[in-house]
């Protein structure tokens, strides 16, 4: 009987907090016009979520790439099939591993930066002085992270799948010696604009999700050290599992 | 007290003699009552000093006064507008209106000392850079600071970081300023200084203070009328004078800062010697 109490608060808990969430996304959607008025703040978070992730999102892309051509060659060596190591890397990259990993690693860099800074200027009333300055934090604060993020991770999706591919190459190519000209030819050939299209969907849909948490955990934090630390917290954990959901979710529209 | 004027249009001189005023004010979180008929005016163009022990609502007071919470029952007039019934637009217009300083600071921190006292007159007017850098560095130089116009707020003590919020408070040269605990946490020189800008920028400006603070010696000093705070409602008002010579207990230990009376020293607790020997009895 306790147990069933708990789930049932647990569940009015989780309604709740997507109802909330809901709202500020309408919120954010209704307003999200009149932030294109104001070109430069969005710039700003441009840079700081996308150009401030591409050392970590390069990094991870070249290893994953290379992970891929060691396990991708030793895969296809026992079927004989070493020279479609280029196709099937690209397709995987950018169908599925590019937009989850970029989006994952996303959550962690600029997610947590995101919802610790909104709730620091919660928790040191940055947020409150704007509002008695007649300032709404929605449209100055929270808007134009959202949209710096949401351009951002598309962006970051294309960087990581090309520095990744250049990993697959550098140990496909380099290292097990598959001839370089059917790699790149056979993966010219058989990737199609959809598969380009799809990746970029998904970095898209990924970016409004990560950004939409990362900003609302923070504007919705508690005005204490803790609240903030909760909020970042919350922002990776609810990101990761987000991600992976949509993933199912468009994978399963698109296919 | 002084009876308020019904509520009008700023600038209609239905209200000359109070820029705010509270009445009959009930405020409750959750279960716990804030405000129980809170009344309080505000007079033009004088200092006004809210006072009281901890926990009393005086900076829940000032966020009814700004608009940022409502309350539950009775009026809050600003400049003759009743804030509870202001559509968002007309709230923010009458913002413009207002200055605040936090007690700390709220400066932007990712930006300098410049960009945060002309954060307003950029969010607000479109005025020409030579203009928007003629204000803020007559605004800063009023507060002393015309030299740290560079600085990251981080680089700023305490004291200097309240005199840059307060130089960012009037840029817009506001008709009220209102400051939550203004001389917290400050040396006996910063404390000086914020205190004689209270009260000289009120003067010189004509504008009208609202001062939220514990320091009673401090504000004594500079306040036309205080207010003190209790048990949500108004315990006593009047001149430094008057409250000094204040019957009631309450004030003449907030006044004289006792340490018990009428708030107690000790947190409700079950009988001292009871619980000690109830533990040795339990060991």
């Amino acid at each position: 009987m306790a147990l069933l109490r708990e789930l049932v608060a647990g569940m009015r808990d989780f309604l709740a907090n997507a109802g909330a969430m809901s709202r500020f996304f309408a919120r954010v959607l209704v307003i999200s016009p009149s932030g294109f008025l104001r070109p430069r703040l969005i710039v700003d978070q441009v840079y700081n979520a996308g150009a401030l992730s591409l050392a970590i999102i390069m990094t991870s892309g070249l290893f994953v790439g290379m992970v891929m051509g060691l396990q991708g060659h030793d895969l296809l060596a026992r079927i004989g099939s070493e020279e479609s190591l280029g196709i099937g890397a690209a397709l995987t990259l950018l169908k599925e591993l590019g937009p989850v990993v970029t989006a994952l690693l996303f959550a962690g860099r600029a997610g947590t930066a995101l919802a610790s800074e909104i709730g620091l200027m919660r928790a040191t009333d940055q947020l409150s002085a704007m509002e008695i300055m007649a300032v709404d934090p929605m449209r100055r604060v929270v808007l134009p992270r959202f949209l710096g993020g949401v351009i951002s991770m598309p962006l970051l999706v294309a960087i990581f799948v090309a520095i990744s591919i250049y990993g697959v190459q550098l140990i496909g190519v380099q290292y097990f010696g598959i001839d370089q000209g059917q790699f790149w030819s056979e993966m010219r050939s058989s990737v199609e604009i959809e598969d380009v299209r799809e990746g970029l969907i998904k970095g898209f849909v990924f970016g409004v999700a990560c950004s939409l948490i990362a900003v609302y955990e923070g504007y919705n934090a508690d005005p204490t050290a803790e609240g903030v630390g909760r909020a970042t917290t919350r922002t990776v954990v609810i990101s990761a599992v987000s991600t992976l959901v949509l993933d199912y979710i468009v994978t399963a529209i698109l296919l | 007290m002084n009876q308020a004027s019904p509520a009008a249009g700023p600038g209609s001189g239905a209200d000359t003699r109070n820029i705010a005023a509270l009445h009959g004010v009930h405020y409750a979180v959750d279960d716990k009552v804030v405000f129980d008929g809170l009344d309080i005016e505000i007079r033009r163009g004088e200092v006004t000093a809210i006072m009281g022990p901890s926990g009393t609502g005086k900076t829940t007071l000032l966020r009814l006064i700004t608009g940022q919470i409502r309350a539950d029952a009775g009026s809050v007039i600003v400049d003759g507008l009743d804030v509870a019934k202001l559509p968002m637009r007309d709230l923010y217009a009458l913002r413009r209106r207002m200055g605040m300083l936090f007690q700390n600071g709220a400066l932007f921190t990712d930006i300098d000392v410049f960009e945060n006292v002309a954060f307003p007159l950029r969010e607000h007017a479109r005025l020409p850079e030579r203009l928007v850098r003629t204000l803020v560095l007559t605004k800063l130089h009023a507060v002393g600071l015309r030299g740290a116009a560079h600085l990251l707020p981080q680089q700023l003590s305490g004291g200097m970081a309240r005199r840059v919020a307060l130089a960012r408070s009037i840029v817009m040269d506001p008709d009220i300023l209102i400051y939550d605990e203004p001389f917290a946490g400050l040396d006996p020189i910063s404390m000086g200084v914020v205190m004689r800008l209270i009260r000289s920028l009120n003067d010189a400006l004509g504008i009208s203070s609202i001062v939220v603070t514990h320091d009673v010696q401090e504000i004594s000093h500079i306040a036309d009328v205080s207010y003190i705070l209790s048990e949500g409602r108004v315990m006593a008002s009047g001149s430094p004078t008057e409250l000094r010579d204040h019957p009631s207990p309450l004030v003449h230990q907030f006044i004289e800062g006792l340490a018990d009376g009428p708030v107690p020293f000790h947190y409700p607790a079950p009988d001292y010697r009871e619980q000690l020997l109830a533990q040795h009895e339990g060991a």
